[in-house]
């Protein structure tokens, strides 16, 4: 199955009710998945929507309803949501957003990238606030982390991006889905449908009191704090004895791991830290690690982002080095390789 | 002593902030109202703009979710397609509806979408100081169009009714007034034509309704609603632009 289908599956899985998506390549199978299964599913909603802006705004709708919401795009596609995106965290509403990120700036390419990280760690649209990313670097874990993003959009009411990448969509693996879908479509108990037997409720982002809204951001930002301390996840491989660590997530993590192993069979010890969630990014462990590892290679498709939340996490300690590919271009593990060769040369690493 | 008037159930018992001559404040008396007749408010989800009706939740006791410039259609169709028993309506202005929300509201009618639109037309942009909209009659002068509006340069006054009236999925539109107790009779029984409409499954409904903006307009609340009879009439007649219901009086 293809990457993009399997989120689709995964999404039906999780009790996803509707999804409003716009024509945007490399993630076009996903929407098609949608218009062909979830559309047939009872009591569940597929619209092409007029434009990517319109398709965040039906997401905000469902959910204010009650339902499991969803939309998918790319790149230009997710500037264009990110008007939505800053509501639905006003409005701490739960929705999932996938991004199968291709090259940037502008149109781009439509080449897997990984440029779209600062945007999606740190809000991405106006306003003071985070969204849960997570980020796969498998088929297995495109379904895993769809159905765990539906999860934490409902326990922390917050939107949860999916940040993959144009090869991530296109790729087909075998993958094993580990929920079937649910008999019944799971409804938030606040779905604003109507004020029957309770007092008429409100949800508004707009107050003309700065104090009110001061209180409100205080409150999302001690949820951001609990998401923290509870939600942070990473895959630590091969590190115990690494006299250098890779420090790559999602695809690159992919293709650095086969390098990994080309060192360790040359005697290199090398290993490789993949955070999954890359909001909250895993400073702790980033931290832990350079107690032992002095050397970490950060590498990324892009021309370095996630590699100030390395420098923000070693507050100075260990060294770090930095390869990247930018502008949809895929490296190879055997670029990797001599990166990582070449680095434990110089240092001397054995 | 019977008593004839009084404040509908669904409007809280907070005194209107809106400016005197406004026609805010009718026009949320008057869905409060067809709301109370109809008996919609507990199935009703009201979605209010940016702008000075931003606070109607303030007003209506009904179900609210605020909605970003121009996407309240958008809003409308995720709450709709989530829930179909859910009665849902938009109130929105003519910047919001007619320049940025343009896209939203025109695929919303084309659609289909079972929602109402409460558009307001005053033909400026009034929370943010009175600039054009793009309703602004040819000549009117707003702050940012200080000599007038020059149609040669900032083009003519839109016509979404008419527009939308295009759309197969819009059943019913209509465009009243609230200038005189006479229209302001008409506009309601509009409202609640509409969203009759929805009610019975049928498609998209709109009513326009010309509203004064006396602040903006540098008018008196008296002459702002003789210059909507007199002036803004000419340009946007008022009647039924469009009534697919089938019903032959649905009143």
């Amino acid at each position: 199955m293809n990457g993009n289908s399997t989120i689709g599956e995964a999404a039906i899985r999780a009790g996803c009710q509707g999804y409003f998506g716009y024509p945007i390549t490399p993630q076009n199978e996903l929407t098609e998945y949608m218009a062909t299964h979830l559309s047939r599913k009872k009591g569940c909603t597929f619209i092409q929507a007029e434009s990517e802006i319109a398709a965040i705004n039906m997401v905000y709708g469902a959910s204010l309803a009650g339902a499991r919401a969803m939309t998918s795009s790319s790149s230009p596609g997710i500037s264009l949501k990110q008007e939505g995106i800053s509501y639905l965290a006003a409005c701490e509403l739960p929705a999932v957003i996938v991004n199968m990120s291709r090259g940037g700036p502008g149109l781009g390419s439509i080449s897997a990238s990984q440029s779209d990280y600062f945007q999606a760690t740190r809000g991405g649209g106006h306003g003071d606030y985070r969204t849960i990313v997570l980020a796969p670097s498998s088929g297995q874990e495109l379904a895993d982390l769809t159905h765990r993003a539906f999860d934490l959009a409902d326990k922390y009411l917050i939107p949860v991006i999916i940040l993959g990448d144009a090869m991530l969509g296109q790729m087909m693996e075998p993958v094993e889905f580990k929920y079937e879908a649910p008999e019944e479509l799971p409804v938030r108990s606040n779905a604003m449908r109507g004020a029957k037997g309770h007092p008429s409720r409100v949800i508004k982002t707009f107050t003309s009191k700065p104090s009110e809204l001061e209180e409100i951001n205080w409150s999302l930002f001690r949820r951001y704090q609990l998401i923290k301390k509870q939600e942070t996840s990473y895959e630590a491989f091969m590190v115990e004895d690494a006299e250098l660590i890779v420090i790559a997530f999602g695809i690159a993590a992919r293709i650095a791991k086969g390098a990994i192993k080309t060192a360790r069979s040359n005697g290199l010890k090398v290993g490789m830290l993949r955070p999954i969630t890359l909001w909250p990014f895993p400073s702790d462990k980033v931290r832990e690690l350079a107690k032992k590892t002095k050397y970490f290679l950060v590498f990324e498709m892009n021309m370095g982002q996630m590699i100030e939340d390395v420098q923000l996490a070693l507050e100075g300690k260990g060294e770090i080095f930095f390869h990247g590919r930018p502008g949809g271009v895929i490296p190879t593990p055997s670029e990797v390789s001599l990166i990582v060769s070449r680095l434990c040369y110089q240092k001397g690493l054995k | 002593m019977r008593k004839v008037y009084s404040r509908p159930k669904s409007l809280k018992r907070n005194p209107f902030h809106y400016c005197p001559g406004c026609g805010h404040s009718i026009i949320h008396r008057l869905i409060a109202e067809v709301i109370d007749e109809m008996n919609l408010r507990d199935i009703v989800v009201g979605i209010p703009p940016p702008g000075c009706s931003v606070f109607a939740h303030h007003y209506f006791d009904i179900d609210m979710a605020e909605s970003a410039h121009g996407r309240e259609a958008a809003v409308a169709t995720g709450i709709k397609r989530t829930d179909p028993e859910v009665i849902v309506f938009t109130y929105q202005g003519d910047g919001d509806l007619a320049a940025i929300g343009t896209a939203e509201t025109i695929h919303a009618a084309n659609r289909g979408e079972r929602i109402t639109s409460i558009f307001v037309n005053n033909a400026v942009y009034g929370m943010t100081g009175g600039q054009m909209a793009p309703t602004t009659l040819s000549g009117q002068k707003t702050t940012t169009t200080p000599y007038g509006r020059d149609v040669s340069l900032e083009g003519y006054p839109i016509k979404m009714s008419e527009m939308l009236a295009l759309a197969r999925g819009a059943v019913y539109i209509e465009r009243t007034a609230v200038s005189s107790p006479a229209n302001i009779r008409k506009t309601k029984k509009a409202i609640r034509k509409a969203f009759q409409a929805q009610i019975d499954g049928l498609g998209y409904s709109l009513v326009e309704i010309l509203s004064a903006c006396p602040t903006n307009w540098r008018m008196s609340p008296l002459e702002s609603w003789q210059w909507i009879e007199k002036v803004m009439t000419k340009e946007f007649p008022l009647g039924v632009i469009k009534d697919a219901t089938g019903a032959s009086d649905a009143n």
